[in-house]
This record gives C-alpha cells, sequence and structure tokens, in this order.
C-alpha cells in the first residue's frame, strides 16, 4: 500500500477498498494494471487542464461563446476529453460571482480539476456554502462586494460546473500559457480570483 | 425520452416530498418555488438507477434558480443573490 507508511491499522474504508479490489481481481473482473492504470489516469488530470480552457477563453471571444453555450463541446477543441457528463461553464462578471458546490456528495469537474481538494467534500463547506455563501468566501479571503450577485451552482444531478473567472487587469498581450498560469483550482471552483500584476 | 413540461423563465415550484432510497433533491430546496434557468437535457432517472434498474425513459433535467432570501428566509447579504440547482422534471409543479 502505498502512502501507508505510518503503520497505523486501516481505516474502515481502506480496509473496504482493498478487499473489494483484492476479490474483483480475484474474480477476473479487473487486473492490477487497469487499476493501476485507472488511478494514474486520475494522477494526470490537473487544474492545468481547467486553466488552459479559461485562458483560451480570455484570448478568443468565439471560444469563450461556444464554451458558455456547450462547454463539454469547446473543450474537445482543446482536445480535453469531458466524457459523457456535461460540462457547464459559468461566467463571472463584474456584476456576477459564481461558485461551485455539491451539498449532496461531492460531485467536481475531475475532467479538468483533477482530485477535489479534501475541503470540497467536507460537510463544513457543502452545508453552508448554500446557506451563508458570503461567509464561507470570506474564510477564504474572497470578500465579494454587497452589491455584487452571487450564484452558488448545486451540482446535485448530471451536470458538472466551471468557473470561468475575470481576466485580471494589466494582462493585454500576454500569452495563453502566462494567463493559464494565474488561474489556479479554486479560481475555477469560484473560492478565489486570480491576481493581475496589479493585485 | 419524457417530453419536457416547463420552459426557461417559467416558474416552478419543488415537491414537498421524502420519499425513502437514493434521491438527488437536496432537502433544502424541497417545497421551494423558483425560475427555470435552462432545460439541460434528459437523464436517466437516478431514483431507478440505484435500484439497479435502467432509469429509462430518460427524464428533463432542469437547472432551478432560487432566490437566497425565499430559501432561507433570516439570508444575509443581497437581496439579488441566488442558489441554482439541478432538478429532474418530476420534482416539478407549475405555479
Amino acid at each position: 500500500m502505498k502512502e501507508q507508511g505510518n503503520y497505523r491499522p486501516l481505516s474502515y474504508f481502506q480496509l473496504m477498498e482493498v478487499s473489494l479490489r483484492e476479490l474483483l481481481v480475484e474474480k477476473c473482473i479487473l487486473t492490477d494494471e487497469q487499476v493501476n492504470a485507472a488511478v494514474e489516469d486520475m494522477r494526470a488530470r490537473t487544474p492545468e487542464r481547467g486553466a488552459k480552457v479559461v485562458a483560451r477563453a480570455w484570448v478568443d471571444d468565439g471560444f469563450k461563446k461556444r464554451l458558455l453555450e456547450n462547454g463539454t463541446k469547446a473543450c474537445e477543441e482543446l482536445g480535453l476529453d469531458v466524457p459523457a457528463l456535461k460540462l457547464l461553464a459559468v461566467e463571472n462578471t463584474a456584476d456576477v460571482h459564481n461558485a461551485i458546490v455539491c451539498t449532496l456528495c461531492s460531485c467536481y469537474p475531475r475532467m479538468l480539476l483533477g482530485i477535489p481538494p479534501e475541503w470540497y467534500k467536507s460537510r463544513n463547506y457543502r452545508s453552508r456554502m448554500v446557506r451563508e455563501p458570503r461567509a464561507v468566501l470570506a474564510e477564504f479571503g474572497l470578500r465579494i462586494p454587497e452589491q455584487m450577485q452571487i450564484r452558488v451552482h448545486d451540482s446535485t444531478a448530471d451536470m458538472r460546473y466551471i468557473v470561468l473567472p475575470r481576466r485580471p487587469a494589466g494582462t493585454d498581450g500576454w500569452s495563453e500559457e502566462r494567463l493559464a498560469a494565474l488561474v489556479n483550482r479554486d479560481c475555477m471552483i469560484g473560492v478565489a480570483v486570480p491576481k493581475g500584476p496589479s493585485d | 425520452m419524457v417530453a419536457a413540461k416547463f420552459k426557461p423563465g417559467e416558474r416552478v415550484k419543488v415537491m414537498k416530498s421524502y420519499p425513502l432510497g437514493h434521491v438527488r433533491t437536496p432537502y433544502y430546496i424541497r417545497g421551494c418555488t423558483g425560475t427555470v434557468e435552462r432545460i439541460c437535457g434528459a437523464f436517466p432517472n437516478p431514483e431507478e438507477l440505484a435500484q439497479m434498474r435502467d432509469g429509462l425513459p430518460a427524464l428533463p433535467l432542469y437547472r432551478v434558480r432560487f432566490r437566497q432570501k425565499e430559501v432561507w428566509p433570516d439570508y444575509q447579504g443581497n437581496g439579488e443573490d441566488v442558489v441554482e440547482v439541478e432538478i429532474f422534471q418530476h420534482w416539478l409543479e407549475p405555479v
């Protein structure tokens, strides 16, 4: 077992995972190689994928329009496969701030952001983000002006969401790569906004 | 596929129902009234999928926009703040 160097006993769910995995392999339903490949695949997906989408939308209005109309198709243009699920990009503007949560479990745009952070799956975030989003965002260090509208998106079913943040001031003429470096995971969940050179 | 009953912009009310089993309609939004923001398409019914059935015919799935002040009467913040939730058609009633 990886990351078990502290010789702590396995938790209930870890034990369940090991038992189930070994059973599936023993019964020839899966091979160890397939399990490892799936884990590697998951690890290979990082927020840089989402940042690439955001940066393209910032420099290409046509792409941005297509992204907002059909997120899944627009990602395919960049060679990013968003299988089965539908992706909805929600745009931050001068008047609207968007943020994402899944109150029922932990639905997350893994194909663009990779593995969700622990706090995204916590009861605290999931229950409070719909109830008092301004207070939760303030805890992340993000103070949304009172006159701005907050839209919280609860991904309860088959859609997955990504926030399209506003492009920071002072970035005119920047390349897509340079812009993408400003966009981190939290900006695309909506608990942060990208910082420009003058912020 | 079941035909869509509601259009974007239409007011809808979420049923105040508490069935047993796997349901993708959060408790906090049951009984609330909102506006259809868009139709997401049609998807197999998750309540049936959870019972190992095929969930067909696919049901229309909506994104419904609710005013926070109507969901939480003591909500602190801009009166325009909203929460948007995906809800399957069989959970929605016309207003």
